[in-house]
């Protein structure tokens, strides 16, 4: 007889693409999908917040309490995981100051990178933490696989201290799938992030089957390609049927695409504007689409 | 960088067209009036290149200088480089130019104005666009005139103004001041392009001024 466990359980409702809900997120509100980590079990809304580009604002006051807003409608959204990387710019600081300013919510799932050819990363990541204010990071991973060696070493044995909980690597647009997946089947990462979208799909190919087989969760990055499908997408019509799925713009469309794949985790789509993020996390409400569907959507944005 | 040849340029842009523009409005708004001073300085020096005296050679350098040791650490160094990470390492490049002129403003044989010939002549248009286009551009391109990149205080009119003093200039260590300011305005250029930018044609346009009327100066001799 199979004794299920709660990581077995877990890990098993992760693979097949079953959904948790959190239930009362916010009054009157729908719950956010949630999804688990494979690794620990752990729950994590299944949209978080991307910060490349939209947080890079420098020390403009005005665009510093927007993006403070935007981080608060997240979390009151019910959103946990914001990420970022030493290579956004003043985004780590322009994190550090919205969660200071919103009192240092404790729902935060905080997402980091380590990105240098250095071999010292622990001293970027120390940076990075205090940029955000935080006592320790949730993740670490490495961006775009630069030094990754090195930098797993060091992420690893900073997981065995304590002082990070996950370790994870980064991709972005396709690139270095082939390492992606030897890092995957030689090291135990906890996460990994790579694009992935209604147009971007080669990562349903070998990294998304990848990753359920070896319990790996996934955070899909540039869920829009940087704002251009939504842009490419503005002038088109929804398709009718676009209601039944719960998807009442292209973004909760595209974002329902990729949510529904049962290896996705979380995406993080990055924005500036807080009925976007609302929007966004809005998309990770109602049912979830099976492969069928998924397969009409692709064919839908294809042929227009 | 693995994989170079599957990045685009707009892969490079950190920052978004707002913010861009922003950091100028916040830029201006720091430093303001001084830029009555840098147009004033710049029109000087203006006049000076216009009526050509050789004993001259030596405040217009150490004007332009100035300049480019401020505009490299009050805008690059302590306001675009902190969206831009790469504009630490670009920042640098300004102090250089400003040392390179204030050097050329003081060797003998350095520096000197009495060019008369076709690249003189398209080097005061080019001090002409720095001087006086560039802070007309903000309504042009739908931007606010809290936006405007004034001489001195910006780098792109305050490099395009230069490579117009120098093409109407001549010296030794003429050659030497031209690649920062040159290079700096293909960069400006590209970084607005991949923004989609309208303005990014302009810097662009009077880099490669620069290199047609040097070349033509060396056809004419």
């Amino acid at each position: 007889m199979m004794i299920i466990t709660r990581r077995t359980f877990v890990k098993t409702a992760a693979a097949s693409g079953a959904a948790f809900v959190l239930p009362g997120t916010a009054p009157g509100a729908p719950a956010p999908l949630m999804r688990a980590v494979p690794s620990s079990g752990e729950m994590l809304p299944a949209v978080g917040l991307g910060t490349w580009i939209t947080f890079n604002v420098g020390d403009d006051p005005v665009l510093r309490d927007e993006c403070a807003e935007v981080i608060a409608a997240f979390f009151e959204a019910g959103g946990r995981m914001i990420d970022s990387s030493p290579m956004y710019g003043s985004s780590q600081p322009v994190i550090g100051y919205g969660l200071e300013k919103l009192g240092r919510p404790k729902a935060l799932f905080s997402a980091e990178k380590v990105w240098t050819s250095a071999a010292d990363g622990a001293a970027q990541i120390e940076q990075s933490r205090r940029f955000w204010g935080v006592p320790r990071f949730d993740l670490v991973q490495v961006h775009n696989l630069v030094g990754w060696e090195t930098h797993l070493e060091t992420l690893f044995a900073m997981k065995a201290d304590g002082r990070i909980r996950y370790v994870g690597i980064t991709t972005s647009e396709g690139r270095r799938h082939d390492l992606f997946e030897q890092i995957m089947r030689a090291h135990p990462i906890d996460f990994m992030q790579l694009t992935y979208n209604v147009v971007d799909r080669e990562a349903e190919e070998r990294l998304l089957p990848l990753a359920a087989e070896r319990g790996v969760a996934v955070i899909v990055n540039r869920p829009f390609q940087q704002g251009a499908l939504t842009r490419q997408l503005e002038g088109e019509t929804l398709p009718d049927w676009a209601a039944e799925i719960g998807a009442g713009s292209w973004a909760q469309f595209i974002l329902k695409f990729i949510l529904s794949h049962p290896s996705v985790t979380v995406a993080i789509p990055a924005t500036t504007r807080v009925d976007h993020v609302r929007e966004n996390v809005m998309a990770a409400t109602g049912p979830l689409l099976d492969a069928a569907m998924r397969e009409r959507m692709a064919a839908y944005v294809r042929d227009l | 960088m693995s994989e170079w040849w599957t990045y685009r340029l707009e892969d490079f842009l950190l920052f978004s067209p707002r913010v861009y523009w922003r950091m100028f409005e916040l830029h201006n708004a720091a430093f303001w009036p001084l830029h009555l001073l840098t147009l004033a300085a710049g029109l000087a020096i203006a006049l000076l290149v216009l009526r050509r005296p050789r004993r001259h050679g030596l405040w217009i350098a150490l004007i332009l200088a100035a300049l480019f040791a401020f505009v490299g650490w009050s805008f690059l160094w302590s306001r675009y480089a902190v969206i831009n990470w790469a504009i630490a390492y670009v920042a640098p490049a300004f102090g250089l130019q400003a040392l390179l002129l204030a050097i050329g403003s003081t060797v003998r044989g350095g520096l000197a104005f009495d060019r008369r010939n076709i690249a003189g002549r398209l080097g005061l248009l080019l001090i002409a666009v720095g001087l006086v286009a560039y802070p007309l551009l903000p309504p042009l391109f739908r931007r606010p005139w809290a936006s405007a990149e004034i001489f001195g205080i910006a780098p792109d009119p305050t490099a395009i103004a230069t490579l117009g003093v120098l093409l109407a200039a001549s010296g030794g260590l003429v050659p030497l001041l031209f690649p920062i300011p040159l290079l700096w305005l293909v960069l400006s250029g590209l970084t607005l392009h991949a923004m989609g930018d309208p303005q990014a044609w302009l810097p662009l346009l009077a880099a490669a001024t620069t290199v047609a009327a040097l070349a033509l100066r060396r056809i004419a001799r």
